[in-house]
């Protein structure tokens, strides 16, 4: 042991006595260890968005159908549900008592090209996403008069809008050449903060409002003739007759299966409970082949960098063949040259990693606020998770294996060149 | 084939006798270097006793630096035997052999001896790192380790003042005068110098020796002194003219 604290010392004044040189083989694996721990922590925190989109959510309630379909319509507001349920239906389920609250979800309207998504305030109060946090307002209020709408983040920075803003909706999402809600203009009354979730690049109305604008529509255009102000409106019943799909919360969460299978079973139309969980995966497994690839290209980048490792320290056995003879003169073995060269270059790796580390904290703590703004990636620091810690600990091992190739050429050398060496 | 100029200053043990084991003792020794046909040393006998100090003389390419390396235990010879204080090297395995030559040998170069990222101290204590055996004798001669190697370089006319020094900042002298340092300390039985006085100008060599000789002189140490400089060899208590010991070097002519 006190053997292997001292090669470890002369491994490490070793290493300072070349340090010009070896500064940029650390700076290297620093450099690469940032990118791979980095590139690891947008993955989950992106994983963590999107498979926590509904975190509070523990049924997702539709028509019968795909239930990745119900998932993509009524959690990402993608393409458009086939059938709709009954209102009756959703309130005969948010009356049962295991059901905490309910959040409705109706679909079918755009504003350029964002989704806009009908609901109730139940929304504001009862999403969570990530974890359980909250939804917050960045901006004004939720809406509280009919013709009000509360935009998400990002829908709002691309569009410009503020607290104010008046703005026509579309009927249909997809298309370019959609009709226009013209006769029934929204203002928006709130602008909601950035969560990193299908919420940022949506609209939300109430669902009063989405029966208003549709009073005089039948079969999906409006009646000739039919002129309806929204003054007039509320002298209507704007109580919906279905939407697209229901959000549940439990009070318990193991009365999920129980009411999945009175859902599955529902007697008056076909509906289906779907648990996001398990959904969700399945989703983000087809969409994460990308991710993957990214970190098998941050990977080779470490290689690359120990791979220059391994010859920094090649290139400097030459000159330290003296260095090594006289160790090996004073009772040295070979084997503890070897260790000696592989003290060396664990110690490079591992200063690089510990400054990779930084370099990500630093990193984080002064862009982590402008990622969040600009592209909805929430990063924060945080300890390192298991996985973090995988990575850190297979660069070191990485490292500790680049770094027996110089260690085994010394230990070869130490062997053929004995005590004389010529200069 | 050894040629005693002066009556050995340690007594001889008479034949026979429970005497101590030669410090140095070669049997029939053949060496050859790996895909060369001819060996380049063969050595029927070579027997050096216990604090004798050797010259050993020979022109380059005569076989010294073998010599050296089979009596470190760093080669090992084809035929033959080589023992010193009586333990025969050849039935070592390698790291037993380079245990031994911690413990029991002390080493120096012709030039960089040093280690340069190293202390001055550090450099001088780096046998005492790889032998318990030189750590603990060391450590009892002089009350640690540290103050051993500190009490070495001032018998080696190397003042507190330098050692604060870097190595590269030390003159040529000096640094040898380091390495026979770290050659002494811990007392081995054997010193091995290979040529460490061919880089020194003329008065300095005669000086280095002297010291080197009363520093082996007081520890006992046997030394083996390698040099084509035949003019150092009247301090030593016996020469050896390698060509004449190595018969391979004879049939070369």
């Amino acid at each position: 042991m006190a053997r292997f604290c001292y090669l470890l010392f002369l491994a490490g004044k070793s290493a300072w006595n070349r340090r010009s040189t070896l500064l940029l083989v650390v700076f290297s694996i620093a450099l690469s260890t940032t990118l791979l721990l980095g590139i690891e922590k947008i993955r989950t925190q992106i994983r963590e968005s999107f498979v926590q989109a509904v975190s509070g959510v523990d049924l997702v309630v539709g028509a019968r159908g795909g239930s990745i379909q119900l998932m993509l319509y009524a959690v990402f507001h993608l393409g458009g549900a086939t059938n709709n349920m009954a209102w009756q239906s959703a309130r005969d389920i948010a009356k049962r008592p295991e059901v905490a609250w309910t959040i409705p979800v109706s679909l079918g309207d755009s504003h350029k090209g964002y989704p806009v998504v009908a609901t109730t305030t139940d929304f504001f109060v009862h999403y969570r996403f990530r974890g359980g946090r909250e939804l917050a307002l960045a901006q004004g209020k939720a809406f509280d008069s009919i013709f009000d709408v509360v935009a998400g983040a990002e829908a709002a920075k691309n569009l410009g809008y503020a607290v104010g803003q008046k703005l026509v909706l579309s009927h249909g999402s997809g298309g370019t050449h959609l009709t226009e809600h013209t006769d029934k203009p929204f203002s928006v009354s709130g602008i909601l903060a950035p969560t990193g979730t299908p919420v940022d690049r949506s609209l939300y109305i109430g669902l009063d409002a989405m029966e208003a604008i549709h009073l005089n529509w039948q079969g999906g255009a409006p009646m000739p003739g039919l002129q309806i102000t929204p003054e007039q409106v509320t002298k209507f019943d704007l109580e919906p007759k279905s939407i697209t799909a229901l959000l549940v919360g439990l009070k318990k969460r193991g009365q999920v299966f129980a009411l999945q299978r009175a859902i599955n079973g529902w007697k008056t139309e076909p509906l289906m409970g779907v648990m996001p969980g398990v959904a969700m995966d399945q989703i983000w497994s087809m969409v994460s082949t990308g991710e993957q690839a990214l970190l098998f290209v941050s990977a080779l980048v470490t290689v690359a960098g120990l791979a220059g490792l391994a010859a920094a320290i090649l290139a400097g056995l030459g000159e330290r063949r003296r260095e090594l003879a006289i160790l090996r003169s004073a009772g040295a073995r070979p084997m503890n040259i070897l260790i000696l060269l592989a003290c060396e270059g664990f110690l490079l790796v591992a200063a690089g990693a510990a400054g990779g580390v930084m370099a990500l904290i630093l990193l984080i703590a002064a862009l982590g606020s402008t990622l969040a703004d600009t592209y909805g990636i929430f990063i924060y620091l945080s300890p390192p998770d298991s996985g973090e810690w995988l990575l850190l600990s297979c660069v070191c091992l990485a490292g500790l294996l680049a770094s027996l190739i110089p260690a085994l050429r010394a230990y070869r050398m130490s062997l053929s060149d004995g005590l004389t060496v010529a200069i | 084939m050894i040629r005693h100029k002066l009556p050995s200053k340690v007594d001889r043990p008479a034949e026979g006798s429970a005497s101590p084991a030669p410090a140095v003792l070669l049997d029939d020794v053949v060496f050859s270097w790996p895909n060369r046909r001819r060996p380049a040393l063969d050595i029927p006998s070579f027997r050096v006793q216990p604090g004798e100090h050797i010259f050993i003389a020979g022109p380059s390419g005569s076989g010294k630096s073998t010599l050296l390396g089979l009596i470190a235990g760093i080669l090992s010879p084809q035929s033959g035997r080589v023992s010193v204080n009586g333990v025969c090297l050849n039935d070592l395995g390698g790291a037993k052999r380079d245990a031994f030559r911690g413990d029991h040998i002390g080493f120096i170069f012709q030039q960089f001896n040093l280690i340069p990222y190293l202390s001055i101290l550090e450099n001088v204590l780096i046998p005492c790192r790889f032998s318990s055996l030189r750590c603990v004798r060391a450590g009892t001669q002089a009350g640690s380790p540290v103050q051993a190697a500190q009490n070495l370089l001032e018998r080696l006319d190397m003042s507190a003042r330098l050692w604060s020094r870097k190595v590269n900042q030390l003159s040529v002298g000096q640094q040898q005068r380091v390495a026979a340092a770290r050659a002494l300390i811990g007392a081995p039985s054997v010193l091995i110098a290979d040529e460490p006085t061919s880089s020194l100008d003329a008065d300095r060599r005669k000086a280095f020796l002297r010291l080197l000789l009363r520093e082996c002189g007081e520890t006992r140490s046997t030394l083996l002194f390698v040099s084509h400089d035949q003019s150092l060899a009247e301090d030593f208590s016996a020469t050896v003219f390698l060509p004449e010991l190595n018969k391979a070097a004879e049939e070369d002519g």
